[in-house]
């Protein structure tokens, strides 16, 4: 047994309203920059759908992620070491910027400096990659909500996998939102793509990273992900990737999609799982197996042996407890309602998803059954075909009973928390129909429904001992690095030393979080937003303050003087 | 005029390309990419990069066999001249036509499709008109100087290559390269340059050339310990532990 620590996230799917506030946030946080407008290391689908890159879940066109070959080892989609090289000088399998999306502007300047005219000025789209005028025709979630779905869904590789005759009805049935980050996997194929060795899994917490000192821009992790979330940023010809907010996290920070995921779907904990295992698990015959051996790959926190084992392996004791407390890991082997996505890619996904039960709810209601009585439900998952088949093609490579199981115990929380909420006597039978103990739904419930922040993201910050070996330390000056900010190399602006744009990001939203005042707060470092400033007048907070200014009232309005 | 041509610049330009990669590497490995733009652009690149790429293997290839090793060595292991000759000149008009096509193709696709336009700095259009001189003598060298002979026939087997050893060793002979055909001295300046221009080029590109990935295993893991931090550490402060 080699233990070994992962942070791994649940998301909760029945919640989210597919707002796109964590994909708006992270690419604030992260993509936000030229050569990465295209980027997304979060977002979110609406399924029934393509997705994004469009159709990036066909395997047999895109082959990426890991297969059985002939003699039933593991082994890339795209083929091994040798065709990679072969194939360096062209990747057959990279998706161009038309499979994402050509980003674009608009060219808002019009919109101000037109002359008088009978017509309204319009500032037309921009491409970001071509500079020139052009047509908007696709974007990272073109088909919200359904949106165009007439004419798109029928591409869902998902979709085709499910029968044909489900297809015409499907649209009436349901719809849900799918959010999407890198996964973090046990087993990264983009990793073992790539042939600079630049992408590593950290043995620490196993974030899978770009080290971008290394990767030379060959691509292949582009193609070798299955669910396409490494990136080529085409400005420093490097690969990117979501990191998992590894500077916050290392400090017990949630990512950024899940501090600001407004429907508090997100959970994220350690797991502890058995790196010696990984290679037999991701190497399942049955692909229908493959749900029940990566979850046996995870190991009980509570167990005695495994304790120990972890210690040996030198990780900390803290780290122990949060993985024991962990709420990733009760709601995967605990509870057992969370599933991976697409197991069938053999690369051993560690973010999670609860699947939603609001299908079946809804169409239930709509017949006007009662929708919250465990029968109805439980005959209505047993009856809606299409959303179960569905949904298993998503998350247990097709095979129904999981899904259905997972489905039967949210459907039996929601019965047996009902009686409870309207001062009922709760009915024991309906947890025994799941298999589970009343106390057990009960404390599932609460985890659901009622966990708050602390509960629901258990992360153990990185050890301050050894916070000097910390990427990128977020405690310090944050301009106090080598060559300081907005430096750039006789190579562009690619070149030269690596800003770390953690480390600011980081900073003021920390302040802004600790601060009483929602501007220009006293006790911290004095910011100012400059896209608010009118240019008028120097506001507080523009320049540090003078020593001999210090208490005398400056501001006569007083307002935020404490 | 000899000396200054065929043993100053040479050991300047190769000056440049050492201490030039060592800089680089040391102060920019962020910027060491290939800059690929496939992202832009696929069907033409699938067409002519692989052309270009194999082909330029072959090139360099060629250039090791006849630049590096001597004649007497071939002669011992029983090569004829002819022989020689024939398998040289077949291997550089395939190696170099494919690399000329492919050439051609990526530096049309280059000036043609708007994003990669765009995307091409200074430094690629200077080097990318140093390439296809050099590659363009050198086919000219092949062509006209082996095949049609123009201007009499020149075994650079006994000149060119004679001087580029001795121009390894430290003791180079400048009057066997005044000797040689124009073509011949033409195609080693401009390729001379274009070694000086290398290191700061996407040319170095070439260096990292992944052939560790053929025995590295898979999954790479690293801990975040040996790495200390993206800002290095301050003068004086030694890390204990």
């Amino acid at each position: 047994m080699r233990v070994m620590a992962q942070m791994a996230m649940v998301m909760n799917l029945d919640k989210c309203i597919g707002c796109h506030t964590c994909s708006v946030t992270c690419k604030q946080a992260w993509t936000n920059r030229t050569g990465t407008e295209y980027v997304w290391f979060n977002n979110v689908e609406t399924r029934p759908g393509q997705g994004y890159p469009r159709r990036y879940e066909d395997q047999e066109e895109w082959r990426g992620g890991w297969e059985l070959n002939k003699r039933g080892r593991l082994a890339l989609k795209a083929g091994g070491r040798l065709r990679k090289l072969a194939t360096i000088f062209s990747n057959p399998k990279m998706p161009s910027i038309q499979d994402y999306y050509e980003p674009w502007t608009y060219d808002y300047a019009t919109l101000t400096d037109a002359p008088a005219q009978e017509h309204t000025p319009v500032a037309r789209p921009k491409s970001l990659i071509s500079g020139k005028d052009m047509k908007i025709e696709w974007s990272s979630n073109w088909d919200d909500n359904l949106g165009g779905s007439a004419a798109t869904a029928l591409n869902d590789p998902v979709l085709r996998k499910v029968s044909d005759q489900v297809r015409m009805e499907f649209e009436q049935t349901f719809m849900f939102y799918l959010p999407r980050i890198c996964e973090h996997c046990l087993n990264p194929s983009c990793a073992a793509s790539c042939p600079s060795g630049a992408i590593y899994k950290r043995t620490e917490d196993g974030v899978v990273l770009v080290d971008q000192d290394r990767c030379r821009g060959w691509r292949m992790c582009v193609s070798g992900c299955p669910y396409k979330k490494v990136y080529f940023n085409h400005r420093t010809g490097k690969a990117e990737k979501c990191t998992f907010c590894f500077p916050r996290v290392e400090v017990g920070l949630p990512t950024v999609c899940a501090e600001t995921c407004v429907g508090r779907l997100r959970y994220i904990g350690l797991v502890l799982y058995d790196a010696d295992r990984v290679l037999a698990a991701a190497s399942t015959p049955d692909e229908h197996d493959l749900y029940e051996a990566q979850r046996s790959v995870l190991l009980d926190p509570n167990d005695p042996e495994v304790v120990r084992e972890a210690e040996r392996a030198g990780i900390p004791h803290d780290w122990v407890r949060a993985a024991q407390r962990s709420p990733v890991h009760a709601l995967i082997n605990t509870y057992k309602v969370a599933l991976p996505l697409h197991p069938e890619y053999r690369t051993m996904p560690m973010v999670w998803y609860i699947p939603p039960l609001s299908p079946v709810v809804d169409v239930v209601r709509d017949t006007g059954e009662d929708a919250e009585d465990s029968g109805n439900l439980f005959a209505a998952i047993d009856a809606l075909r299409i959303p179960v088949e569905y949904l298993a093609e998503l998350f247990t490579a097709g095979d129904v009973a999981p899904v259905e199981r997972v489905l039967k115990r949210l459907a039996a929380m929601r019965a047996y928390m009902r009686d409870i909420n309207l001062g009922r006597d709760p009915d024991a039978s309906i947890p025994a129909s799941v298999g589970m103990e009343e106390e057990q739904v009960y404390d599932m419930y609460r985890l659901l429904a009622l966990a708050k922040y602390d509960e629901r993201y258990v992360i153990p910050p990185a050890h301050a001992e050894q916070a000097h070996s910390l990427e990128e330390i977020a405690t310090e000056c944050a301009l106090d690095y080598e060559g300081g900010p907005g430096m750039s190399g006789p190579f562009g602006e690619g070149s030269g030393a690596l800003t770390p744009i953690a480390v600011e990001n980081f900073q003021m939203l920390q302040d802004r979080q600790t601060a009483d005042s929602l501007a220009a707060p006293a006790d911290k470092t004095a910011r100012v937003n400059l896209l608010n400033w009118d240019g008028k007048g120097s506001p507080r907070g523009l320049f540090p303050p003078r020593p001999d200014d210090a208490g005398s009232p400056e501001h006569p309005d007083g307002a935020d003087q404490r | 005029m000899d000396v200054f041509l065929w043993v100053i610049v040479p050991y300047l330009c190769l000056a440049t390309f050492v201490v030039g990669h060592f800089w680089r590497y040391r102060y920019d490995k962020f910027g060491w990419t290939t800059r690929s733009s496939q992202l832009y652009e696929d069907r033409l690149l699938r067409l002519g990069s692989p052309l270009f790429h194999f082909g330029m293997l072959g090139v360099v290839g060629g250039h090791v066999l006849g630049l590096l090793v001597p004649q007497s060595w071939t002669d011992a292991l029983g090569v004829s001249h002819e022989t020689y000759h024939v398998v040289a000149v077949i291997g550089g008009l395939v190696a170099g036509l494919m690399a000329v096509v492919g050439m051609a193709i990526l530096i049309y696709r280059r000036r043609t499709v708007g994003p990669v336009f765009s995307a091409t700095t200074v430094m690629d259009k200077v080097m990318y008109a140093f390439l296809a001189v050099v590659i363009v003598l050198g086919m000219w060298n092949t062509i006209a100087g082996s095949i049609l002979t123009v201007g009499g026939e020149y075994n650079y087997r006994e000149g060119v290559s004679v001087w580029y050893r001795s121009f390894l060793a430290f003791q180079p002979d400048a009057s066997l390269m005044a000797d040689a055909p124009i073509g011949f001295q033409l195609h080693a300046l401009v390729a001379f340059g274009l070694f000086a221009l290398w290191p700061f080029t996407r040319l170095v590109h070439v260096f990292s050339a992944p052939v560790g990935y053929l025995t590295r295993p898979y999954i790479v893991y690293r801990s975040r310990d040996p790495k200390l931090g993206s800002r290095r550490q301050r003068r004086g402060w030694e890390r204990v532990g």
